[in-house]
């Protein structure tokens, strides 16, 4: 399993998992499956599982976080323990506090913080299995609980990331992919404004291709964004179905 | 100018509603001429006004509401009062009392004391100040018996129906007296529990069911048929 595989994309031109360059893998999405968090949001895009909650707005805590006039986001992406081969301290690492950050700056845009000065929204990540592109997987399920909230926001976000591997530049890398390809372009989106909100590169590409890269990820976004809203609709949906049965 | 909706569909933050000459009303934004929703609920278009009813939001507090909220802390001169917001309300002691509030006299703890529930009215709120209460009005203050239900903020509304038309059926149909907080806190008081606890179950069901129509009806029939059961069992 950890060895590294000597190609990456057959002669047919599919990929080590059997895709196609321009094919996402499978995603399902679940809205309010927590009930103790305020909104709540289950992501499984191929083999990673992320459930992401919110809280809020509440009173901020520590006080001196408090802005005058606006809500503060806060963010904590997490890796489980147990959601990689070898254990993972649960301690946060540089890395994690890292994605942290660039996933609370990808979902800031979407958000109306300056509505409710004085107060704070915590939302929280939680990986519990990890294939590779769980920073993009997180900020579509972190959207998700954070509308299930009932916060204003302006667009959900939803995020992919492109990539090249073997001179082929293809969608929604998977870890081995991540590790071996060449480059890794994770791209955050706010599909009706048309807004780019997370934009990262890893590796190496040329302009042409950096540039199919983007527009790859984008369209790979707006697959994935049919099925969060899909997501988020049949949640209230399935309330109004149970009743035509009762009646 | 189109309408991108249908009425009563439901809609997700970000979804396009309309374009050019409408008003944004509640839960939704304009940008460039155009009209989105901001919360994911059902879209309505009032005149030239889009406004989308929330499935998901919390409390917010507005001058003049009515809301019940449980005392956390007895402070120096007042009280606080969650009354779920995301601020903390307050509640001075000078206006409980009635009459100048002097520390030395007054034990403050012997009128409200924490985890007492009190129904009060928001007086004063602003960007910069937390809420401040008032309970100077008849039917305002501590609440001493009854009993307490949670919904969401944004179907209270529909718990009061059209001009007061289901909260008056259930009021009607269950003999209990019902205090609604704009906060998503009710108060039920009647007088025994049966009657209570009957009032509350519709309640629920209304929170349950709340994006469907006919639903003033099916609660008078929930309602009726609940009681035709409490009498069997009693007769048995």
């Amino acid at each position: 399993m950890n060895e590294k595989p000597e190609k990456l994309i057959d002669k047919k031109g599919l990929r080590l998992d059997g895709r196609k360059p321009d094919e996402l893998r499978p995603v399902k999405i679940e809205v309010g499956i927590l009930s103790n968090a305020d909104g709540s949001a289950y992501i499984e895009q191929g083999k990673n599982k992320i459930l992401a909650a919110a809280f809020g707005p509440r009173e901020m805590h520590p006080k001196h976080l408090v802005l005058p006039d606006r809500m503060v986001l806060r963010c904590r992406y997490h890796m489980a323990p147990f959601s990689v081969q070898e254990r993972k301290s649960p301690a946060p690492s540089r890395r994690e506090v890292e994605l942290s950050k660039v996933i609370r700056e990808a979902l800031e845009p979407s958000v109306f913080v300056e509505y409710y000065p004085r107060t704070g929204v915590d939302v929280f990540i939680e990986v519990l299995q990890a294939d590779g592109g769980t920073r993009c997987a997180s900020i579509t399920a972190a959207s998700l609980a954070l509308a299930d909230a009932g916060i204003p926001m302006r667009d959900l976000v939803v995020a992919c990331a492109a990539g090249k591997v073997d001179d082929t530049v293809v969608l929604d890398l998977f870890d081995t992919e991540d590790k071996v390809g060449c480059a890794d372009v994770p791209v955050a989106f706010m599909p009706n404004l048309n807004a780019v909100t997370l934009l990262q590169m890893d590796g190496i590409l040329t302009p042409e291709e950096f540039e199919k890269a983007v527009n790859m990820a984008i369209k790979g976004c707006q697959k994935i964004y049919a099925l969060q809203k899909e997501a988020l609709k049949t949640k209230y949906m399935l309330i109004g179905q149970e009743e035509e049965v009762e009646e | 100018m189109p309408t991108y909706f249908e009425k009563k569909q439901l809609v997700t933050p970000g979804e396009l509603l309309a374009e050019g000459d409408y008003l944004a009303g509640n839960n939704t934004y304009a940008e460039n001429n155009k009209i989105y929703a901001s919360r994911i609920g059902l879209a309505d278009l009032d005149n030239k006004k889009v406004n989308v009813v929330a499935l998901r939001s919390f409390y917010f507090p507005k001058v003049g509401d009515m809301v019940i909220g449980t005392v956390l802390e007895v402070g120096f001169s007042g009280w606080t009062v969650d009354v779920k917001a995301p601020y903390m309300a307050l509640l001075r002691a000078s206006d409980v009392l009635s009459r100048p509030f002097k520390p030395q006299n007054d034990e403050l703890s012997q009128v409200l004391n924490a985890g007492d529930l009190i129904v009060a009215k928001i007086a004063s709120y602003d960007r910069a100040h937390d809420p401040q209460l008032s309970v100077g009005e008849p039917g305002l203050g501590k609440i001493t018996r009854g009993q307490i239900i949670k919904v969401t903020p944004s179907k209270i509304p529909r718990v009061i129906g059209r001009k007061g038309s289901m909260i008056s059926m259930i009021k009607q149909e269950t003999g209990c007296q019902i205090i609604l907080g704009l906060n998503g806190v009710i108060l039920v008081t009647g007088k025994n529990p049966e009657d209570e606890e009957l009032a509350m179950m519709a309640i629920q069901k209304i929170e349950e069911e709340s994006h469907t129509s006919g639903l003033t009806d099916r609660i008078t029939q929930f309602l009726k048929e609940e009681k035709v059961k409490r009498e069997e069992n009693k007769n048995e």
